[in-house]
């Protein structure tokens, strides 16, 4: 192929991509909304298994296969699964033409990021039933490439000399999959608040409506700690080697660049989030909110200081 | 600082000095007060407290130009805002990581993470070097129990499961109660051994930073194509070193930049954008060292007598030859000018302050010059050109008063002419018989940062180690087993039961790993996982 020929190839397969995404929303919106009437008896199954001191993420059978709602969920995931395929190839594509690894400006940095959100997700999705994830995951990731096809799309090919880099590879690898575990972790939390609240309304009784079609709030908050456990690491990694490279290309391995700055905040508000895991009173919905402000400040720093900022990490092209 | 395990007993939570005591009436002796005080700084709200103020008090040095990483930006950013910014700059808005209450944030952070480990690695010795806790009387009510049927003597089977557990590194004890023998056993102190060391990393990093802001340097210079530097104080155009480095002694090195090549793209989709930088510098260690040859570019520093000299910026220097009145030469050199843009229009000053009458000139060099632009259109020298302004007066360098080499200061100079475009080997005759200048040539500078920092290792160490710290603290499980065998009549009932002291992470595989080994064909050997 030529290279025209490759980039129209790549191009495509990302439209193709968002295209079956959009219907996986589609598909996953439905499955919320129909059988909704009916009340889920999730909350029993899994209130038993918290009140022995453990919440245990283990797969739990659909309660209701046969709902109509969960025939929609399912084929929302297989959507996920084609969208995703299409989004490795437009991104594998994307790599082949520019000859380097496809994360050299923002628009490719989205792509690949988007690819790190939905494979963090199906791959979660192959050990535990995370069915109800799935539209919070797809929205984020509708919004990244529909950011990137439309605001962020470049054709340039070249690298800036500041990135011919193998801590390109190995920096900017860890950080792709830290955003899309970071994603996953906001979206259980949020949904395990919106579950949380209506708990509470129920007080005590079944749990009715929407939030009847979410696991149980204790076993979403033990998914979200269990999620930014295995990503806090990898943040302080993609922290370090960032670092490593800094030295090796600025003279300095920390230097409060704005982008190094917000990768120090996001890291710290992780930090809050796993001690307030361990402290009395904020385990719960406090934790929650921590999360969710975390993967806010991982956002700030990569819409907010790739593009406004006056950092040495402005290599968004635009 | 630290994370309690949700399920830790009594003997781990108690005394430590993380526990919430918030809200405890403080008693009224003075002691009893500076008691009270550290037990609030060292529990574990007030660390989260600190923690979330760290993270808020590092948002202003992103949002407000910062004084260490450009001066230029914060005196305009002060000059712009005159009733706020000098307010500002004394409460150290501009200089967030430098300032008193950023300190004071971290500091607290640090000492209450001291006040919290500190205790933890005591107790954690004594936990880890003294036996697990003794079997509970009814194994059934724990969380992963499971029960079959032997035919060994219950000695046997108790033998048969220590060797099994002590070869997969279970520290086993055992003992006899009113119910039977049994055996306990307790796996996973690397949680918390990670989990101390992670911390107590943190404060070695903090140590590195001090280190390096202490005994490091670092200093910028701009050398032009064939000239040379070494490493003294006056040859830095800008050099700053921390409190106990000597200036006078700085390692004697040398080099010259030999040559300096630069590319550009030229295709239509990325023009101007740079491809290579390649600086070709041969260097001496010491005066009396062999000279030797290294290429610099970014990302590929060159290390020289402990220090690293980094290739930061490139530019242009155009060369002219001045004459006065009578063709007398009074000037001869390439003179640096910055880079303004992209396409790299540059400016710089000639200031001639022997010369009678003093002259100076503004200068504008264009490495593609377009006739009906005031701005270059290529950053490579396609078409290059300057645009001259020569100015008679007074420089003010006599005055005593300190100068940048690239402004004039005009205040008591008078312009006398300008030349739009004089292409190399131009010669232009200056107004009113001040003399003339020739454009002769051009060459390229690049400049180098020049650091030297002794923390970079240990904070490198540091943080590998915090690393490893944190991820057995967080992937490692401390848990314990329990196994009973009483003898009945149709045999040993055995008893299996586990104990994870991590929220969400189940015995499973333990329990059944005992179960396997215990009785590999009795029935009954799939684990029951009690729910209530």
């Amino acid at each position: 192929m030529t290279p025209q020929q490759l980039a129209q190839a790549s191009n495509g397969a990302i439209y193709a991509s968002m295209i079956t995404l959009a219907i996986a929303m589609v598909f996953f919106a439905a499955s919320f909304a129909v059988g909704r009437r009916r009340a889920v008896p999730v909350t029993a199954a899994v209130v038993t298994e918290s009140a022995g001191g453990t919440a245990v993420l283990t797969r739990t059978d659909p309660p209701n296969a046969g709902d109509p709602g969960r025939r929609s969920a399912n084929i929302g995931m297989s959507l996920t699964w084609l969208g995703m395929i299409f989004l490795a190839a437009g991104v594998a594509l994307r790599g082949v033409w520019a000859g380097r690894v496809p994360w050299g400006d923002m628009y490719e940095f989205s792509i690949t990021a988007a690819l790190g959100i939905l494979v963090v997700f199906l791959l979660v999705s192959l050990r535990q039933d995370i069915r109800w994830l799935g539209l919070f995951i797809v929205i984020p990731v509708l919004l990244t490439l529909g950011m990137a096809v439309t605001v962020l799309y470049t054709e340039s090919a070249q690298l800036v000399p500041a990135l011919k880099s193998y801590w390109l590879l190995i920096h900017v690898t860890a950080a792709i999959i830290s955003s899309g575990a970071f994603t996953l972790a906001a979206a259980v939390s949020a949904v395990a608040l919106f579950r949380g609240r209506a708990e509470r309304k129920a007080d005590g009784g079944p749990v009715t409506g929407l939030a009847a079609r979410f696991p149980d709030q204790l076993r979403l908050q033990t998914m979200a700690n269990r999620i930014i456990a295995f990503t806090f690491p990898l943040w302080t990694f993609a922290i370090i080697a960032g670092a490593i490279w800094a030295e090796n290309a600025w003279g300095r391995y920390w230097g409060w660049d704005p982008k190094e700055t917000w990768a120090f905040i996001t890291w710290v508000i992780f930090a809050c989030y796993l001690h307030a895991r361990s402290t009395v009173g904020w385990r719960g919905n406090r934790a929650s909110w921590i999360a969710i402000i975390g993967f806010s400040a991982f956002l700030v720093n990569y819409f907010v200081i790739n593009v406004f900022a006056a950092s040495l990490h402005s290599y968004s092209g635009l | 600082m630290t994370h309690i395990d949700p399920h830790s007993d009594d003997r781990l939570g108690a005394g430590l000095s993380t526990n919430p005591e918030t809200g405890v009436v403080p008693p009224l002796s003075a002691t009893g007060w500076l008691r009270w005080l550290w037990r609030q700084l060292t529990s574990m709200r007030t660390a989260l407290l600190l923690l979330f103020l760290l993270a808020l008090a590092a948002v202003p040095g992103s949002v407000f130009p910062q004084q260490g990483v450009n001066p230029i930006k914060v005196s305009t950013w002060v000059a712009a805002h005159p009733g706020i910014g000098p307010f500002m700059q004394r409460m150290g808005v501009f200089d967030v990581y430098a300032s008193p209450w950023f300190a004071s944030v971290y500091l607290l952070l640090f000492i209450s993470l001291i006040g919290c480990v500190v205790p933890r690695m005591r107790l954690h010795w004594r936990a880890a070097t003294s036996a697990p806790p003794a079997a509970p009387r009814n194994l059934s009510r724990m969380q992963n129990f499971t029960s079959l049927e032997s035919q060994e003597e219950p000695q046997k089977v108790l033998d048969t499961a220590k060797a099994r557990l002590k070869g997969a590194r279970w520290k086993v004890i055992d003992g006899t109660d009113a119910s039977g023998s049994w055996i306990s056993a307790e796996k996973g102190y690397l949680r918390e051994t990670g989990n101390l060391i992670f911390h107590l990393s943190l404060i070695l990093i903090l140590v590195a930073v001090a280190v390096g802001g202490l005994f490091g340097w670092k200093g910028n210079v701009i050398v032009k194509t064939g000239n040379g530097f070494s490493d003294t104080l006056t040859q830095y155009d800008v050099w700053g070193g921390g409190r106990f480095v000597n200036p006078a002694h700085l390692p004697p090195f040398s080099f010259t930049l030999a040559d300096f090549q630069v590319q550009f793209d030229r295709a239509v989709s990325d023009r101007g954008s740079p491809q290579l930088f390649r600086a070709t510098v041969n260097y001496r260690t010491d005066p009396r060292a062999p000279l030797q040859t290294s290429i610099v570019q970014v990302n590929e520093p060159l290390s020289v007598d402990g220090a690293k000299v980094y290739l930061v910026g490139h530019g242009y220097a155009p060369h002219f030859i001045i004459k006065d009145a009578h063709g007398h030469q009074i000037y001869n050199d390439a003179v640096v000018t910055l880079p303004q843009d992209g396409n790299f229009t540059s400016t710089g000053v000639i200031k001639l302050p022997d010369a009678s009458p003093q002259l100076g000139f503004d200068v504008v060099f264009y490495p593609t010059w377009i006739p009906t632009s005031i701005t270059s259109a290529f950053p490579a020298p396609d078409n290059p050109a300057v645009y001259l302004d020569v100015w008679r007066g007074d420089t003010g360098m006599n005055s005593g008063v300190p100068q940048s080499v690239y402004t004039l200061d005009k205040s008591h100079m008078v312009l006398l002419g300008r030349h739009p475009s004089l292409i190399p080997g131009q010669t232009w005759t200056l107004p009113k018989g001040a003399g003339t200048i020739t454009f002769a040539g051009w060459q390229r500078w690049a400049s180098f940062q020049i650091a030297y920092d002794p923390g970079k290792n240990i904070a490198l160490a540091a943080a590998v180690i915090a690393l490893l710290g944190l991820m057995s603290s967080l992937f490692v499980r401390r848990r314990r087993i329990w196994v009973k065998a009483l003898a009945g009549p149709q045999g040993t009932t055995v008893e299996v039961a586990g104990l994870n002291r991590v929220e969400g992470a189940d015995m499973a595989a333990d329990v059944e790993y005992v179960v396997h080994h215990l009785s590999p064909d009795a029935p009954g050997t799939d684990v029951t996982k009690r729910n209530s």
